[in-house]
């Protein structure tokens, strides 16, 4: 009898459903129907148990082609390869479970290395304006059973987030909003006429680029001061008449995204949205939520920040952790080959970085830790699958609003093949081992100050 | 008619993108959900193009030819959008104004018709820039 198991969650975006059903074949081996989930999520079900995997370490050979190998002869190859490197990164960490970000990030302290997450070319913009300006938000049940006004700035949840509409934002029937989205105003600013902007009560469409002046005008409106008659595109009036509406709201939620966070002037879109949630607080309950991408992309920040204090950007080459995203971010650090060692951690940084930023990181070894093939992984030198977090693999992870779930395992990995968390055991096991042997030669690894080895 | 013209370009989510990238960056799926470009009827027409032709889309630092899509979120005039993904990654600016966040929207680009060219694989583009691509395997 085919075996269904619920409350499952699903490993794609940062609305962390937690809410599918998903039925496994009488064998445990295969998953042959999942209910709740959108698309991309259902896609992910059925793409593990699919015949491509890979389940075996591949190691590049001379002739360009891959060769299976060990996991212990894989372990031992990342382990040296960290060893030897004068500033490995090691960068990912959007799709695994808080438990493998803790160990990866053991094996960063060891190594000495610059550990970053996909935060860093995504919401990072968001943690620089939160160091400047505070994070006035609250938990999507709040904005579900309270909310009755819903700004969707820069953000398409339509194409990202799937469900956030439905569970937490628009449609959901809440305790003080039993009519649903009668109950709602939803206003979507965004360049684009969106799939979002569709369900809008009230659509402005920002010259892109351009929201830190209308953000600007909202603020000076609220105050009671002039505004000019256009602003970014928007009719002073439309402004007006907006501001009025966010004046009047009982409880309003500003969720944001790509739209402020990768266009001209990066953080200061967001902290000036944090700064317009604050003035709103002087008329009513208003606040603000990063629309986080991967399921577990506000882990790392979590569990980091508690590790060294530091959300992401954390150079560990020293004896104390630095932050300085500019310095210490993965594109910066590639693009000015600041780094000698990359490893690709539970994401693709060859498909979603700027080529020229791969170009760089591909002067130096390249180790990709993934349950999947991906760009990174056949751009590699080895290539260590993992289990999928969510499906093979359970675990913590944290949902945008930063609430931890508790993600169960639906089937088993294919045999043999490891979680990251294991993994990164063994590396930190195996880099203590060469330590050891190092040590045990008589070699100290430091050199004489004012003297650098091979150099 | 012109021959080229110069956009603003946007580089974000869709959800065809989100179900392709998941079952694979090396499918037909992704190539198609990935390999375009979404302008407005007005700058399509400028450059004498209809639908589904391909064009050569050209940053400040990359170049690369995708298909000319009719999308469903309108655009206004003088604003163009790609799918995130290995094509759009081609000529995203590595500059991130000190913040470590690439300029993955709002960069000019300049738009022309590939006459006689071909849209290369997600494979060939990313093997190809690192001097791994052996050719079709």
């Amino acid at each position: 009898m085919p075996k269904k198991i619920e409350n499952v969650g699903c490993p794609y975006c940062g609305v962390c459903c937690d809410d599918l059903v998903v039925t496994v074949s009488d064998d445990g081996k295969k998953i042959l129907e999942v209910e709740n989930a959108c698309a991309i999520g259902n896609q992910i079900f059925h793409h593990a148990t699919g015949s491509e995997r890979v389940t075996r370490p591949r190691l590049r050979q001379p002739d360009g082609t891959y060769k299976e190998i060990s996991y212990d002869e894989a372990i031992d190859y990342a382990a040296r390869v960290l060893y030897n490197a004068k500033k490995p990164l090691i960068y990912g960490f959007g799709s695994t479970n808080c438990e493998g970000m803790a160990a990866a990030a053991k094996v960063a302290e060891k190594a000495g290395a610059v550990l970053d997450n996909c935060a860093s070319i995504c919401h990072g913009s968001s943690f620089l304006a939160i160091f400047d300006n505070g994070y006035p938000s609250c938990t999507l049940g709040e904005t579900k059973n309270r909310a009755d006004v819903v700004v969707y700035w820069g953000a398409n949840p339509a194409h990202a987030h799937p469900r956030h509409m439905s569970r937490y934002s628009i449609f959901p029937r809440g305790f003080f909003t039993g009519k649903g989205q009668k109950s709602r105003k939803i206003i979507v600013v965004d360049p684009r006429h969106t799939d979002t902007a569709q369900v809008a009560d009230i659509y402005l469409q920002v010259k892109q680029g351009h929201d830190y002046e209308l953000f600007n005008a909202f603020r000076t409106a609220l105050r009671g001061h002039e505004i000019p008659e256009e602003v970014a595109g928007i009719k002073r009036e439309k402004i007006l008449e907006v501001a009025e509406i966010m004046k009047k709201a009982r409880f309003g939620t500003i969720f944001y995204g790509m739209g402020l966070c990768h266009s001209d002037g990066r953080n200061h879109n967001v902290d000036i949205a944090i700064s317009l949630t604050r003035d709103l607080n002087d008329y009513t309950k208003w606040t603000i939520m990063a629309m986080r991408g991967h399921y577990n992309i506000a882990g790392p920040g979590v569990v980091w920040s508690w590790q060294y204090g530091f959300p992401y950007c954390l150079d560990l080459t020293k004896d104390v952790a630095h932050m300085n995203p500019g310095e210490t971010s993965s594109i910066d650090l590639a693009m000015r080959d600041e780094v000698d060692a990359f490893f690709n951690v539970a994401t693709d940084a060859a498909a979603h970085f700027p080529i020229e930023a791969v170009k760089h990181l591909r002067k130096h070894p390249w180790i990709t830790i993934d349950p999947n093939i991906c760009m990174a992984s056949e751009i590699s030198d080895l290539h260590i699958p993992v289990g999928i977090v969510g499906v093979e693999v359970p675990g913590i992870v944290y949902r945008m609003d930063n609430v931890p779930i508790q993600y169960r395992k639906v089937i088993d990995p294919p045999e043999g093949v490891i979680s990251d968390e294991e993994l990164f055991e063994r590396i930190y096991k195996r880099l203590c081992e060469l330590e050891a042997e190092e040590a045990a030669k008589g070699k100290a690894k430091t050199t004489p100050v004012g003297v650098h080895a091979e150099e | 008619m012109a021959n080229k013209i110069t956009l603003n370009m946007i580089t974000q989510r869709s959800v065809e993108e989100g179900v392709a990238m998941e079952k694979g960056k090396t499918t037909p799926e992704y190539f198609e959900a990935c390999s375009i470009i979404e302008m407005h009827d007005d700058d399509v027409k400028a450059l004498g193009l209809v639908p589904n032709q391909l064009v050569r889309v050209t940053s400040e630092c990359g170049s690369v030819v995708v298909k000319v899509v009719k999308g469903r979120q309108g655009l206004y005039p003088g604003l163009a959008f790609m799918p995130q993904g290995v094509w759009a990654n081609q000529i995203v600016p590595p500059r991130t104004q000190a913040t470590g966040e690439p300029q993955y929207s709002g960069f000019p680009v300049t738009v022309e018709p590939a006459n006689g060219e071909r849209r290369k694989s997600a494979l060939e583009l990313v093997q190809g820039a690192v001097g791994m691509w052996r050719g079709d395997q």
